[in-house]
């Protein structure tokens, strides 16, 4: 990335939503050493492998809890099955509180 | 894993970045490779990451340094002023010696 | 595929060079998004849910973390500043080693090594993670959207000087700059110069005058 052609750096900074700081804590709980369940490495890398076009249909978090997520899939800590049904489940909560 | 790897360089010295483009995981950002520098100072040793990324244990640990890049030596257009310089850390694995005499010593 | 105003903010404030921006725009606290659930904050949610379930931590250890994070801001990595300032010992020990000049005085900055670099008449520092945005986060908190901007990223370890102008801050010609870019395990902090007209302050009142950018190193500590 250093030393690409890119324009002015606007200054501004967001608020944190909650779902945001949520993804940052889980990447703080998982990589701690009482749990090594991931390395920032690893999300790197997972981040890299989207591919530079993720910077403009990803925010930074999406883009983060995307990693997080591959990253376990992964390691085997969850499975590919369980996180697909777990979704469905959560936007149909979701659905029916309207 | 093996034994410690024995740091190479010392604080001074004249070093290349390796060139090379593997696939994967690499810390060493492009704008470097292949530029001459000079060891500002040994950091210690550290898992290497490209090994880390792929949640394997890196080991045996790698030596990084602080590496000194004077700016006009690594941009060809650097429109700021002579002196400017960037300090990278880089593993050990991507350092090749340079020899040289009237090296730039790192500013302090 | 985002609406995410935080994404929209680094295309949405037309640059005028010339312009000096003394201070960092905040955008204003967005509303709340988290009553429609988008893909990913569904992820979040679900994965979350896994985790608990699985008992790998509980919803207090979630809870906990975000409250952890949100206490942190600048103001810890000013007490290194200001201390520094006032003791020229605790500011050898800083620059010698970060992480134990922060140790000493109560803070702690997690697995990672803390490098301080001091700006002095001849120097001025500024970092960068040019390969993500890598941040000394347990010192200043969550890093601002610009810092992990592709623009600052791509431009400031190239034109250093042009991008600090655009922050307000004009670095003479007889003044070297070091750009830092963390690319693995150290953390940088830059200790700003002590602004004139600050004698007779207290510890207290020199933190205050520590802001986060001073110590990202695109703008210089306030005035008193």
């Amino acid at each position: 990335m250093g030393g690409l052609a890119a324009g002015a750096v606007a200054p501004v900074a967001h608020d944190y939503a909650l779902w945001e700081k949520r993804v940052d804590a889980l990447m703080m709980l998982l990589s701690h050493r009482d749990r090594q369940l991931l390395t920032v490495d690893e999300l790197r890398r997972n981040i890299e492998s989207l591919g530079a076009e993720a910077y403009d249909t990803m925010t930074y978090y999406e883009r983060w809890i995307h990693a997080i997520t591959q990253t376990l899939i992964q390691r085997g800590v969850i499975t590919v099955d369980e996180l697909g049904r777990k979704i469905e489940d959560v936007r149909a909560r979701e659905a029916h509180r309207g | 894993m093996g034994e410690a790897i024995v740091p190479r360089f010392r604080t001074g010295d004249a070093v290349t970045v390796r060139e090379a483009y593997p696939i994967g995981h690499v810390r060493t950002p492009y704008y470097i490779r292949g530029k001459r520098g000079v060891i500002e100072r040994h950091c210690g040793a550290f898992a290497n990451p490209e090994e880390l990324a792929y949640a394997r244990p890196g080991l045996p640990a790698q030596p990084l340094y602080r590496v000194q890049f004077l700016q006009r030596d690594v941009w060809p257009d650097y429109a700021g002023q002579p002196a400017d310089v960037v300090e990278v850390e880089i593993y050990q694995h991507w350092l090749q010696p340079e020899a040289s005499r009237d090296e730039p010593r790192p500013s302090r | 595929m985002s609406h995410d105003p935080h994404d929209e903010n680094e295309h949405e404030h037309p640059h005028d060079h010339a312009e000096a921006h003394p201070h960092v725009h905040r955008s204003p606290p967005r509303p709340d998004l988290d009553d429609t659930l988008t893909y990913y904050r569904a992820m979040e949610v679900a994965v979350r849910e896994l985790l608990i379930a699985k008992g790998l931590f509980t919803a207090d250890d979630v809870r906990r973390q975000v409250e952890n994070m949100d206490g942190r801001n600048a103001g810890r990595g000013a007490k290194i500043v200001a201390r520094a300032w006032l003791d020229p010992s605790y500011k050898a020990r800083a620059l010698a080693d970060g992480s134990a000049a922060a140790e000493e005085i109560g803070l702690d900055v997690g697995p990672l090594k803390l490098v301080v670099v001091e700006n002095t008449s001849n120097v001025h520092n500024v970092i960068v993670c040019t390969l993500c945005s890598c941040y000394p986060r347990m010192l200043l908190g969550l890093p601002p959207d610009w810092y992990k901007s592709r623009n600052y990223r791509s431009r400031v370890v190239r034109e250093p000087r042009a991008v600090l102008y655009e922050f307000g801050t004009a670095i003479p010609d007889d003044v070297q700059i070091r750009v830092h870019d963390s690319t693995a395990d150290m953390r940088y902090l830059v200790l700003p110069t002590r602004p004139e007209g600050t004698d007779n302050m207290s510890e207290g009142e020199l933190e205050a005058l520590v802001t986060r950018d001073s110590m990202i190193g695109v703008t210089f500590a306030t005035g008193p």
